[in-house]
């Protein structure tokens, strides 16, 4: 039977939707136990909402002052010391958990299974290779632990309602000081988090400038849509590096994603591949990203989008 | 700092549109161009640039595979690093050994820093970095996108999903590299012809007593799947009403 370990993505007060896409894909394992380990300053309020998901059995809080802004460093020999007993140990493939689960596999003496797209059996699972070009199945080897980070946009958070137990742990792991958290900065938005917004707007390169992003911003606000951008537009110093999309950035699957002024590069559509509706609008008719779209508009983007942003 | 390790693995081309075999056993690799990942010519720019600005004496560049990754070695030694290894290994090693591999290097050179890409393009796997960097019980910071020395310590800007993230690492210590980190500088034909020069030092994966553990199997390959072809419409009013059509305005 599959007992499998979740390590909980969370900011100290909420939990990431992340985590229970994570445990979704956890549950298409046969037979699997779940439990969610929530490593945390103070972890009651996440616990007490960890506990509400659906299929999950047990919550394990890990209370530590170390794990106020947690580094892999730090929170690696925590998870391995809980590893025992487990066949799997999943967390969600975000910049948390790629930075995690690697070091954790390697502590265990393990290859990691990146980005599972589907589950194909206890052991066995899909996931995408060359920027989503190729799909490959991977099956781990008998015998060992499975560590593995699970690709949120294939999958739908499961539900709340239940009432797992909540057990705290207190685990005995001398902790390494030799790395030390500073600061986050973030960008203050109001808008809808990009990963788990329904309709995300993005610009590219053609937005321009800065001052172009009004133009992408002023139809998400008025959509209730988060904002992304390609590579291009982040590179180009347009947009902050947390709104990219795509290969190395986020991969998304709202139910509507407007592409204006992205041509479409392999690496940027990777990241919407699983959107619900794709719509384009960029001035050059050969733009790739016109092959992937379910509605496209060749137009300026200067002239359509507030036209656009007025008619709806 | 004397020593900087650059990790650099060669890759099918970032502009290469990679297509899976008919039979389903792997991609299409044949006659394609191949090059160095591009996040560890940023590892390997970032090491040279630090070279040059004095805090380190010596860029060795590392790879591990067949001898054809004697090309993307020297394009790294023509790009400024000071002497190449090869571990030379048949197939594709799991990456574990690859870590394994490393870290033997790693004690028999003391680097003050090893500086690899956060993800190789081919297997995306996001992994090699924080892999070594646990095994060498060493810091790491994945995803850089600024990096400052200040002694025996750096100070490493994290690109995250949250914003940038700044930590502090004790070195030694394993830093992967994020795109806005730098841009890596052009190969200029004389050092083309110096690079032939330097040397590149070649061992096998089991000289360094490292068996290729258990591997994750691989295979079948797919294509995949495609989405369905859209629609073109005139202008914003047809897009208004296609989106209406579809409930999504």
């Amino acid at each position: 039977m599959a007992k499998i370990l979740i390590i909980a993505e969370h900011d100290g007060q909420t939990l990431n939707a992340g985590t229970a896409k994570t445990v979704a894909c956890a549950a298409t394992i046969e037979g699997a136990e779940i439990d969610v380990a929530v490593f945390a300053e103070n972890s009651a309020q996440v616990a007490a909402e960890a506990a509400t998901l659906e299929s999950v059995s047990r919550v394990i809080a890990i209370d530590n002052e170390a794990n106020k802004n947690p580094q892999a460093a730090t929170l690696a020999p925590q998870v391995v010391a809980l590893a025992d007993g487990y066949s799997h140990i999943f967390g969600p493939s975000s910049t948390f958990g790629k930075d995690l689960l690697p070091r954790v596999a390697a502590l265990l003496g393990v290859n990691q299974v990146s980005d599972i797209m589907s589950v194909e059996g206890e052991r066995t699972f899909r996931r995408p290779i060359y920027a989503g070009n190729a799909i490959v199945t991977v099956e781990a080897p008998a015998g060992t632990v499975v560590v593995a980070t699970v690709r949120a946009a294939s999958y739908n958070a499961v539900g709340g309602g239940n009432a797992a137990s909540i057990e705290s742990a207190s685990l005995e792991v001398a902790l390494p000081s030799h790395t030390r958290f500073v600061e986050v900065q973030s960008g203050v938005s109001d808008r809808p988090d990009l990963q788990t917004a329904a309709t995300v707007v993005a610009g590219g390169r053609a937005v321009g400038s800065v001052e172009g992003f009004d133009l992408i911003n002023a139809l998400a606000d008025k959509l209730g849509a988060g904002v992304g951008a390609s590579r291009a537009a982040v590179d180009a110093g347009y947009v902050a590096n947390d709104l990219q999309v795509g290969q190395t950035g986020k991969i998304i699957a709202p139910e509507l994603y407007i592409a204006i002024g992205i041509s479409g590069a392999i690496q940027h559509v990777t990241g919407i591949k699983d959107a619900g509706t794709i719509v384009a609008i960029n001035k050059d008719e050969e733009a790739p990203i016109f092959e992937v779209a379910d509605i496209g508009l060749v137009a300026d983007l200067f002239a359509v989008v507030p036209e656009l942003t007025d008619a709806l | 700092m004397e020593k900087i390790l650059v990790g650099l693995k060669r890759v099918v081309d970032y502009n290469v549109r990679v297509r899976v075999k008919s039979d389903g056993s792997g991609v299409e690799t044949d006659g394609v161009k191949m090059s160095i990942n591009p996040f560890d010519e940023i590892a390997l720019e970032e090491a040279l640039q630090m070279k040059e600005r004095g805090d380190a004496s010596e860029v060795i560049v590392i790879s591990i595979g067949t001898p054809d990754a004697q090309q993307q070695l020297r394009t790294g030694l023509a790009m400024g690093a000071d002497r190449a290894i090869l571990i030379l290994a048949d197939g594709k090693p799991d990456t574990l050994s690859c870590v394994r591999a490393l870290l033997e290097i790693i004690n028999r050179e003391s680097p003050g820093l090893v500086m690899l890409g956060k993800q190789a393009i081919d297997d995306d796997n996001n992994q090699t970095g924080q892999m070594l960097a646990a095994l060498w019980d060493r810091p790491q910071a994945t995803s850089a996108s600024n990096i400052e020395l200040n002694g025996d310590t750096a100070r490493v800007t994290r690109e995250v999903d949250a914003g940038l993230e700044i930590v502090d690492v004790d070195l030694p210590a394993v830093i992967t590299t994020d795109l806005r980190l730098n841009e890596p500088r052009y190969v200029k034909l004389p050092d083309i012809m110096k690079a032939k020069k330097k040397p590149l030092d070649e061992i096998g994966l089991g000289d360094l007593g490292i068996e290729p553990g258990a591997a994750l199997s691989e295979g079948p390959f797919e294509p995949p799947a495609e989405r369905q072809k859209g629609i073109m419409v005139e202008d914003v009013q047809g897009l208004v009403s296609a989106l209406k059509e579809r409930g999504l305005v």
